[in-house]
Formats: C-alpha cells, structure tokens, sequence
C-alpha cells in the first residue's frame, strides 16, 4: 500500500488549482511540459528581486551571491546524477541544445566519411536531426535500430548493427510518445563492449525516476528542467570527462575563454569551457529549486506512485472498445498514446479541452514512430506525480462524449 | 457543448465519415499537395481546370474532421465555377472562419460552406479548416512546393 499524498502535491502546483473553461483543469501534458511547484516560482522570483547580478563576473556582493546559487546548483546536479565532477555538468539551453553541442562538437571531431552513428525507431526529432545534420556533413551513415509492435526496442537488431564503423550510439531513455523504458545499462554495455560512446536522451527519464550516470555507464546524458518541474530554457549535458577535455568549443564567447588577443585566445577549463555568454541564470537556479523538491518527495515514491497510476489509467482506458492504445511496452513510464478508431486525434484533443482536460495531439515530434504504427498522429495522456486516479476517470469519461459527439 | 455541437454539425461530421469527390482524379490538369506539420493533417487536390473553369475536382489524404470536411463541401462547391470565383470563395471562406464572435456570415454569398462558422470559436482549429483552400490556391497557380497553413 502506497501512502502518497497526492492532495497535498496539488496544493504545491498553484496552476491546478485554476478552472479552465468553467472546468476545473486536469493536465495531463506533463510529458510535454511538466508545471511547476510554489517553491520553484519562488526561487525565480527571489532571484531577480534579491540577487540579481552576472556570474563570474564581479567582485561585488550581489555577483557573489548570484554565481554561488549559479555554481551551487551544479553541485546539485553533480550529486543528483552520481557524476564524477561538476567538470562534467554543462548547462545547456535543454535537451535540444545538449545533444546539438555532442553532435557539433565531438561530432564533427570523431565522425568522418563512412563512419556509422546508430539511434533508434523510437526518437525524438531531436536525436534525430541533429545526427542527420552530422551526416550530411560529414558523409557519415545513420542507422536505426528498429522496435516490435509493443514498441520496444529488439535489441538483437542493436547488437548487429555495431561494426568498426559505429562512431556513436544516440538513445533515449524514455520514449516520449511510447513511453516505452530502454534497458540503457544493457545497451551501454553493448555498445561498450565494441567500444561505442552512448549518448543517452533523458528528457522523459528524471521526471519518472532518478538517474545514476555511473550505474547507467553513459557517456553523454542530456536532460531538460523543464520537464523536471523546473523553469523552461535551461537544460543539462553530463559529459564524461576524459570526453569533454578532448571536444573542441561549441560556441565562442564570454566566459568561455581564460584570456583573448587577436593572435591567440586560451580556453577557459571545464565545464567553463563550453558555457559562453551569460546563462539562464535564474533557470538554472530554478532547476536546483525544483531537484530539492522532487527529490524531497522521494524518486522511489514518486515511481511506485505513477506506476499505479498507470496501470488504473491503461485498465480503464481499455475499456473503450475502439480504443488502441499505442506502446505496450513490459516497462513503461505513465505515457498512454491512443488512437480511437474513425475520430482524429485533433477533434478528440479539442473536444476534451471543452472539458478542461489537456492533452497533446499530434506526432509528438516523432513523426517515425507514427509511421511505424501506421498512424498519422494519437492523443497522449502523460501523468506526473500531481494528478489523480480521478483524473483518468475524467479522461476516460471524456472520451466517451468525443466518441458520442462524433458519432 | 454548444459550441462543440457548431464545431461539428451534422452536416461537418456526414462529409467527414463520407466525402465527397474523394480519390485521385486521372484527367486532372492542376494538383497541389497540402500539409499541416502539426497535426500531420495531409491533402492531394486534384484540378481539372478548362478555359478557366474547375470541370471536376477531387482531393485524398488524412486529417480531422475539420480539414476533411472542409475539403470535402470546397469541392462540391467549387465544381463548375471559374477560377476567378474560386479565389473570391476562398477570400470570403477565409473571412468567415476568422470573423469575431457574433459577426453574422452573408448566408447568400457562402451558402452552404456557412456551416463552417463554428471553427471562428476555436482559433487553434482554423488552420484545419483553411487547408484545403489553401491548396486549392497553390493548385490554380501551380506551385511546385507542399503547402502549408502552420
């Protein structure tokens, strides 16, 4: 028996309190973008009113305060994630701007004509453009590995595709429109063995359960605040470190540098390195905010909590008879995608918000999971740890007026 | 709910489940392609188009209700009208689904394409109702590249 007290949670989430369109608001969009706790808003908001000032910079109070927050939350992070050293915590613009950083930098270093970088059926756009781009710029191949019809990934498949060429495996951790969980140490280890960096998409992974870099062996893990509870605009990359040493700069400027003449500038050391230009400060500061606060819920409760959620949300959901739902993984994060028969994923979207209850429709930036499906587009419902079995009752409720509507 | 039951009436959800003039149409001298990245809503509009007049017209794809039924009623509307008929429906469609609330359409100029009034009451539906007449524009002037009401 779980003791979650997810009333309480609510309380903490300003935003759920509202009504939407005369209902009150069930959000079940957090995979997207999760909303964010009083302490969170809080900290934001202190940190313009109280320690306002560059980081790095000055020699004057309000400076030192502001990079102490600023550097104290990459401790934050360093011991969230088990890194090795805040050397290898960058901050990053989020998962985006993370994986484009692996991709220009140690990219362009290591890939060349004819090399192979391996990802997976199930990514995002963004760990899958970016590669793209790497190779067309450098001739090199991409490879994919491919997923069963529950939406997992064959791993067997992975295993073949590594030869001498393979460069980088790019994985995500938790699919974003399958839900689907991947046995990352296991890949990782794989890859490894043929030694093969991995760089692992964790956007869906920290809002679901804690990340050990050291147990998961991962060479790149990237990840977003925003989905973490945190402020939008900010993410992290967590880099091995002999990695980093070796990459080239991403981008030039401020910060990055120790000392610039027109004859020769030196770089700044790590993380330093690959941080030009002033930061989100406050963004960063948030996500530290938002860390403490997930972490003091607990990661195990939180988990243990979502996955009961998920279960009662697919129970009842099946219920519908032409409801499918889409990523049937055995490990599954509480993502439900579904498709109901003869009615377009966009009327369902808009007529649940008639109802207050959010949802995303569309090919949730991963237009070849749709393909493999061979679907244009679902609705998704994604839960975070503030909503309610009540709420899937809503949803469910909510279906059956589109499919009476519509019929 | 009422303003759900305007979105989708009757007649919006028969042409929904039954288009019309849906599938290629082989004598065709005018084609577009339409698509929405967004919501992966995707239209081919096939013109037949002789001495400035739309003879036939068809369309195939995938979508909601909205753009398929959209599609479906700009087809029978347009079948027999000159080019220059189709632009000016197109201008006065498009000024229907984006009037403000409480603008009463000119039942006499739109006709039966009235029933997409509706969609002015939910902004982020427009873009699935203008599609197909968007296309239909790329089809009269023949431009190469999918278009795309994002």
């Amino acid at each position: 028996m779980i003791t979650f007290d997810v009333e309480r949670i609510r309380q903490e989430f300003p935003i759920l309190r509202q009504k939407v369109r005369g209902k009150p608001l069930v959000y079940l969009d957090s995979a997207a973008t999760s909303q964010k706790p009083q302490v969170v808003i809080d900290a934001l908001s202190h940190y313009y009113q109280a320690e306002n000032a560059n980081v790095h910079r000055g020699v004057y109070y309000l400076s030192e305060l502001a990079t102490n927050a600023y550097e104290g939350t990459r401790v934050k992070i360093k011991d969230a994630l088990n890194a090795n050293s805040i050397k290898e915590i960058v901050f990053v613009r989020g998962t985006t701007e993370g994986i484009n950083l692996v991709a220009s930098s140690y990219g362009r270093k290591n890939v060349k004509e004819g090399d192979e970088i391996i990802i997976s059926a199930m990514e995002h756009h963004s760990n899958i453009v970016p590669w793209q781009m790497l190779c067309e710029e450098t001739g090199a191949k991409l490879r994919v590995i491919p997923i069963n019809d529950d939406g997992e990934l064959i791993v067997e498949e992975f295993e073949k595709l590594l030869n001498k060429k393979t460069k980088l495996v790019a994985i995500v951790h938790t699919s974003n429109s399958l839900g689907t969980i991947n046995p990352i140490k296991r890949l990782v280890d794989i890859a490894h063995d043929h030694n093969v960096p991995v760089l692992v998409d964790g956007a869906q992974a920290l809002p679901h359960g804690q990340i050990d870099v050291k147990k998961l062996g991962c060479d790149f893990f990237v990840f977003s605040s925003h989905k973490v509870f945190g402020p939008t605009g900010v993410g992290v990359l967590y880099a091995k470190e002999a990695l980093l040493e070796k990459m080239p700069p991403y981008q030039g400027g401020g910060d990055m540098i120790k000392s610039v003449t027109f004859e020769k500038t030196l770089y700044n050391d790590l993380p330093h390195r690959f941080e030009a230009g002033t930061p989100n400060i406050a963004g960063v500061i948030g996500l530290g905010k938002a860390l403490d606060y997930v972490a003091g819920i607990g990661y195990e409760k939180i988990a243990a909590y979502e996955h009961e959620l998920l279960n009662y949300a697919t129970a009842a959901l099946s219920t519908i008879k032409p409801l499918r739902i889409i990523g049937t993984a055995r490990e599954k994060a509480a993502v439900i995608s579904f498709v109901i028969e003869g009615i377009h994923p966009h009327d369902v979207g808009t007529i649940l918000d008639r109802d207050g209850i959010a949802v995303r429709t569309g090919h949730h930036c991963t237009q070849p999971v749709m393909e493999r499906f061979k679907v244009p587009a679902t609705s998704r419902a994604s839960f975070a740890f503030y909503n309610t079995k009540a709420e899937a009752d809503l949803l469910v409720k909510g279906i059956h007026s589109v499919i009476k509507l519509m019929n | 709910m009422d303003e759900l039951r305007e979105l989708y009436q009757q007649v919006i959800l028969d042409h929904n489940k039954n288009p019309k003039n849906f599938g290629k149409l082989e004598s065709a001298n005018r084609t577009a392609e339409g698509y929405n990245p967004l919501c992966g809503d995707r239209i081919d509009l096939y013109l037949q188009v002789d001495d400035g007049v739309i003879k036939d017209i068809s369309f195939q794809g995938s979508g909601c209700a909205i753009s398929k039924s959209s599609a479906s009623v700009m087809t029978t509307v347009l079948k027999g009208k000159s080019t220059a008929e189709a632009e000016q429906l197109f201008k006065k469609f498009q000024k229907l689904i984006t009037s403000e609330h409480g603008a009463e359409p000119d039942l006499k100029e739109i006709g039966k394409l009235a029933i997409f009034c509706g969609v002015r009451e939910f902004p982020l539906r427009v873009k699935c109702a203008g599609l197909a007449w968007h296309t239909m524009l790329a089809a009269l002037k023949n431009e190469p590249i999918p278009v795309s009401t994002e």
